[in-house]
């Protein structure tokens, strides 16, 4: 999409920030953005896919590679969780949770790495001219992810608590249980509800989507002219690099959270 | 940014990738590693359980070599005491029968001589008498020679 007389480059940075949304119905909240829905989906099939169907064979001899590898993740995974979660069976949800998490964002984060005009030009030929090839800069997608583990952390709260211990928390932690110290107690509460999905769903929006839109500005550098591209192309190795190490620790921050929130919410106070 | 029913459609989907790591991807890996893990403890744990017998029977071997081997000293002991017993006794009762036969012998040769110088003596005093007699015959006077006579004899 780089090429062409009437190149533009509002228009270009524009034309690969706009989602291929189809509406739902009534339109406005009723519609749907397919690519980060396919792409996520398609992502999240072929990474716990493939851990399930090596999985399905693991043997408890000597692992051959395949199994070595997923047996690495299963590990570093693990022992995180094992350092972060000490309320009972980890093994039974939060655990297998966390791995999801890693492997499913990890692989939407990864995309990024994709050469978007390649993308964008083979879609073209299928009439299809516009699609956000990472699901992770998608506000929708952090936010889902973030909002689940919330709702996740509220569950675990009351079940580790019963409601009336997590209504007795709300007003009585982290002050005190004085009735003049419930108002206070509760605003906190309230803030720390609020702004924990909200820190953890923006932290990767913004991660994705600032590498993202430095990808693009790299790419209208590299219209500009051949020692534009060969500027573009150095920068954006040097970039691509230091995005692996984004894209890897943000799949790992995001990880780590969800183990940390559900965590905090088996805690009695 | 605005929010759509993709929020939706992802919660969904993250809620049935949980779902199924949870229910198929974590359990058999985890059974794998777990079972692995066991394995490798009950070989470490029989390891040492061999290692240690093997520290013990070799003790016991070595306690039974020296147990053997001091049977054997003792047993070495004895024999060469009951053997110097032997030559010892035997050399007494040879010593003391040398002795016994010795003083028989002894006895016996003394008992032959003093009857050879009994006879010898008998032998003598006829012969001297007989020679006497012969010189009596030629010269009468016995009386005059008796003197003589008496002490040859007592010369004899």
């Amino acid at each position: 999409m780089a090429s062409g007389k009437d190149f533009n480059a509002a228009d270009y940075i524009q034309h690969h920030l706009t989602f291929l949304t189809k509406p739902v119905g009534d339109g406005g909240f009723w519609s749907l953005n397919v690519d980060s829905m396919v792409t996520a989906l398609v992502l999240g099939v072929l990474g716990i896919g493939v851990m399930w169907w090596i999985v399905r064979g693991a043997t408890a001899g000597v692992p051959n590679r395949r199994q070595a590898f997923v047996e690495l993740t299963f590990e570093f995974i693990d022992d995180q969780v094992k350092s972060i979660f000490h309320h009972g069976d980890r093994h039974r949800f939060v655990a297998p949770a966390a791995l999801t998490v890693f492997v499913w964002v990890l692989l939407m984060n990864a995309m990024d790495f994709l050469p978007i005009d390649f993308i964008a030009g083979a879609l073209g030929l299928f009439g299809i001219h516009t699609w956000r090839p990472v699901p992770t800069a998608d506000v929708n997608t952090t936010f889902a992810l973030a909002l689940s583990v919330w709702f996740l952390m509220i569950w675990f709260s009351i079940s580790a608590k019963g409601l009336g211990g997590w209504i007795h928390e709300l007003f009585c932690v982290p002050f005190g249980s004085h009735p003049l110290l419930w108002p206070a107690n509760l605003l906190f509460n309230f803030i720390e509800y609020v702004s924990k999905p909200l820190s953890h769903a923006l932290r990767l929006f913004g991660n994705m989507y600032a590498g993202e839109i430095i990808f693009l500005l790299l790419w209208l550098l590299a219209a500009t002219g051949i020692f534009g591209t060969l500027a573009a192309a150095v920068l954006g190795l040097g970039w691509a690099i230091f995005h692996i190490l984004i894209v890897v620790l943000q799949a790992y921050i995001f990880m780590m959270l969800t183990v940390v929130y559900i965590a905090m919410a088996h805690e009695h106070h | 940014m605005s929010f759509n029913l993709t929020l939706i459609g992802q919660a969904a989907a993250f809620a049935l990738f949980i779902w199924f790591t949870v229910k198929f991807v974590w359990p058999p890996l985890l059974r794998a590693i777990e079972a692995r893990q066991k394995t490798i403890a009950d070989g470490l744990a029989a390891a040492e359980q061999g290692k240690k017998s093997l520290e013990l029977s070799a003790k016991q071997a070595g306690e039974e070599v020296a147990g053997a081997r001091h049977r054997a000293a003792d047993i070495v002991a004895q024999a060469d005491k009951r053997g110097a017993q032997v030559i010892e006794d035997a050399k007494t009762s040879a010593k003391a029968e040398g002795a016994r036969e010795k003083a028989a012998a002894k006895a016996e040769i003394e008992q032959e001589v003093s009857r050879a110088r009994e006879k010898l003596r008998d032998q003598v005093a006829a012969l001297a008498v007989a020679g006497a007699e012969k010189i009596l015959r030629r010269e009468v006077d016995a009386k005059a020679h008796a003197d003589l006579l008496d002490a040859i004899k007592k010369q004899l």
